[in-house]
């Protein structure tokens, strides 16, 4: 998935060189020569003690352009790689960044409690809201306990469960979407995963509190939706939403998961076509170079966008916010067409018209009428 | 499995569960079902649609809905060029048929999937049918009856199709909270994101005997988790078993349990 041989220092040097801890991805390899450069002149620097300063400016400048233009023409696999990038922020991450005085609440009163959905009473802003997300974990240890953000029935029932809390006492829900998939194993279709997912979308269609949910890495299948279904949808910029996973796309579509780049593209699965599609609202723009680049930016844009979502969805009578947010799954991603029902609606159009030209002209006459009548008269 | 394939294989066939050799219109006269085995095949949505409404009471609506191919899908071949296929090679313009139809005399909004068009998959059309079989039953008060068997979400809508499954959760529980009654019968194979939405949130789900239901399919579970199977893992009965099934109904017997479970809930 990733490498990190761009994370190598020049000749193991004893000179300060930045201490780079970033995980460079394939496709950043550009970004570790420049990398090696620098290394090398601050190297010179040390042993010859002329100034390189200027050079090494330049090559900084160089390093953020050379950035930039990765980034801002990332392709549908490079953003896949990217939103599974090792460093990048995670929903524990923004517990400490965006949530203040989170008060993590466990378990699903029924089978147990999944590490891979937490869930947390939590203040944002001037909110006091449930917070529900996906937990990836940070090292292989923590990777290990959540089943790396895959969800068993268990997390799913709990998240519904706190939804529920929420709704009660009025606090709104907030998710932050981040799975490759619902946990695909014998334990999780025995304790109805299907079932678990398709009650949530059912319930959180009907949740009388707001609701607004972030694809902040990966937004995989059902697995994601399950936290999905809410009065605002938003993916960060470099994260990606699929039905299938690239690589699951290419097995079955190609034969071979060697092809995941062309299924990348062709699942459309990146913030720009999703927000094209009309299947998300917004998207969350992130720091060059990505979230894990600058997390307390990226950060400042979750809460900023959170708080905006809440201050407005709060102003909304219930019934409406329900209502609403019922219309707008309605409408979204209808993507089909019926040349009879165009046919017709054109007929009824023109009927509706032929009626209506009808009655115009037989008030326009009997305005006329009156008018003669008056001058008669 | 030519059988399954709806390959007309003239007066005898292999069945593919027992592999006795059957008299095709014995098996026709049982709704598809083997004589030796009780092998439930699986027949496309207008027999199905044959098997379970009274004769000549099925009134279709949204009859030509299509796909727009909203994402220019290609994969070996474009996505549109598949539909064209399917469509030639089925009669039907989409994997989902819906309706109105009587019951043993009971009127229904009837939906049924058809397994044998891109294995059913849902898409926009499928997920727009759904929906408004699920409005049409909020509007003329009658029960909702689908009849589910996907192969999941259709991967060539991407994300479109994932949208479906929000969509018609979204529309079911409209219809609860309007107190409609809604009968899934799950039949071969039930999977994915049909499985993760309105194939899960029945009133009463009913499923034929040994038709395969789960959420991810057995070979990802073998090897993402490199595990054994166990015996009859993501059946009916197994779903019964585990709490997901209220009644495993053989075929014949649908309509009556259907009408019966009608009459219980005074609809």
């Amino acid at each position: 998935m990733s490498n990190d041989e761009g994370a190598t220092q020049a000749n193991g040097s004893v000179v300060a060189v930045p201490l780079n801890t970033t995980t460079y991805l394939d496709f950043e390899k550009p970004l570790v020569r420049i990398e090696h450069d620098i290394a090398e002149l601050q190297l010179e620097h040390g042993q010859t003690k002329r100034s390189v300063s200027a050079d090494i400016k330049q090559q900084r400048s160089r390093y953020r352009s050379t950035l930039k233009r990765l980034y801002t023409n990332l392709t549908p696999w490079e953003t896949v790689l990217v939103a599974r990038h090792p460093q990048r922020p995670l929903t524990t991450d923004y517990l400490k960044t965006v949530f203040r005085d989170v008060c993590e609440l466990h378990g699903d009163r029924c089978f147990g409690d999944d590490d891979a959905i937490i869930t947390a009473f939590a203040r944002v802003g001037g909110h006091r809201v449930m917070v529900i997300g996906h937990n990836k974990g940070k090292d292989i240890k923590e990777r290990v306990a959540c089943n790396f953000g895959c969800a068993h029935p268990e997390g799913y029932r709990k998240a519904l469960g706190k939804m529920r809390l929420a709704q009660k006492y009025g606090l709104p829900v907030v998710c932050l979407v981040d799975t490759q998939w619902a946990f695909p194993g014998i334990g999780s279709e025995e304790r109805g995963i299907s079932h678990a997912i398709a009650t949530n979308l059912m319930e959180m269609a009907r949740l009388k509190t707001p609701i607004v949910s972030v694809v902040i890495g990966e937004g995989g299948s059902g697995g994601a939706l399950g936290l999905a279904v809410a009065d605002r949808v938003a993916m960060f910029q470099h994260s990606f939403y699929s039905v299938i996973s690239p690589e699951g796309c290419a097995a079955i579509l190609w034969k071979t998961a060697e092809r995941r780049q062309h299924a990348a593209e062709a699942l459309r699965l990146t913030s720009t076509e999703l927000s094209r599609l009309g299947a998300i609202d917004d998207v969350i723009p992130e720091p060059v170079g990505g979230a894990h680049r600058d997390p307390a930016a990226v950060a400042a844009n979750l809460e900023k966008y959170i708080v905006g979502s809440l201050d407005s969805l709060k102003r909304m009578k219930l019934p409406t916010l329900v209502r609403k947010r019922q219309e707008r799954v309605r409408q979204m991603c209808s993507f089909y067409e019926s040349p009879l029902e165009v046919k017709a609606a054109a007929e009824a159009a023109k009927e509706k018209l032929a009626t209506r030209r009808a009655t115009s002209r037989s008030s326009r006459i009997s305005g006329r009428f009156t008018r003669r009548e008056k001058i008669s008269g | 499995m030519v059988d399954e394939k709806g390959v007309p294989a003239g007066l005898w066939a292999r069945c593919a569960a027992c592999g006795h050799m059957v008299y095709e219109k014995d098996v026709e006269k049982l709704l598809g079902v083997c004589p030796e085995c009780s092998h439930h095949r699986r027949v496309d949505a207008r027999t199905r649609i044959r098997h379970l409404a009274d004769p000549d009471t099925f009134e279709e609506f949204s009859v030509d809905l299509k796909s727009t191919d909203p994402l220019k899908f290609k994969d070996r071949i474009p996505y549109k060029e598949r539909l064209k296929r399917e469509q030639a090679k089925t009669g039907e313009v989409e994997a989902m048929i819906i309706g109105k139809a009587f019951i043993r005399g009971r009127p229904v909004i009837l939906g049924v999937m058809n397994p044998m068009f891109i294995m059913a998959s849902m898409g926009a059309v499928v997920g727009e049918k759904m929906v408004r079989a699920a409005e049409r039953a909020v509007e003329d008060n009658l029960p909702l009856v689908v009849v589910t068997a996907s192969g999941g979400a259709r991967m060539q809508e991407g994300v479109v199709a994932l949208t479906q499954m929000a969509k018609t959760a979204s529309a079911l529980a409209q219809l609860d909270d309007a107190g409609g009654l809604y009968i899934v019968v799950a039949t071969d194979p039930t999977t994915g994101g049909v499985s993760a939405s309105f194939a899960s949130l029945g009133d009463i789900v009913l499923a034929e005997p040994k038709a395969m239901m789960g959420f991810a399919g057995p070979r990802v579970i073998q090897n993402t988790m490199n595990v054994e199977l166990p015996e009859g893992f993501q059946t009916a009965e197994f779903m019964m078993e585990h709490g997901f099934v209220d009644r495993i109904v053989p075929r014949s017997d649908l309509r009556t349990e259907i009408a019966r479970i009608i009459d219980f809930c005074g609809k």
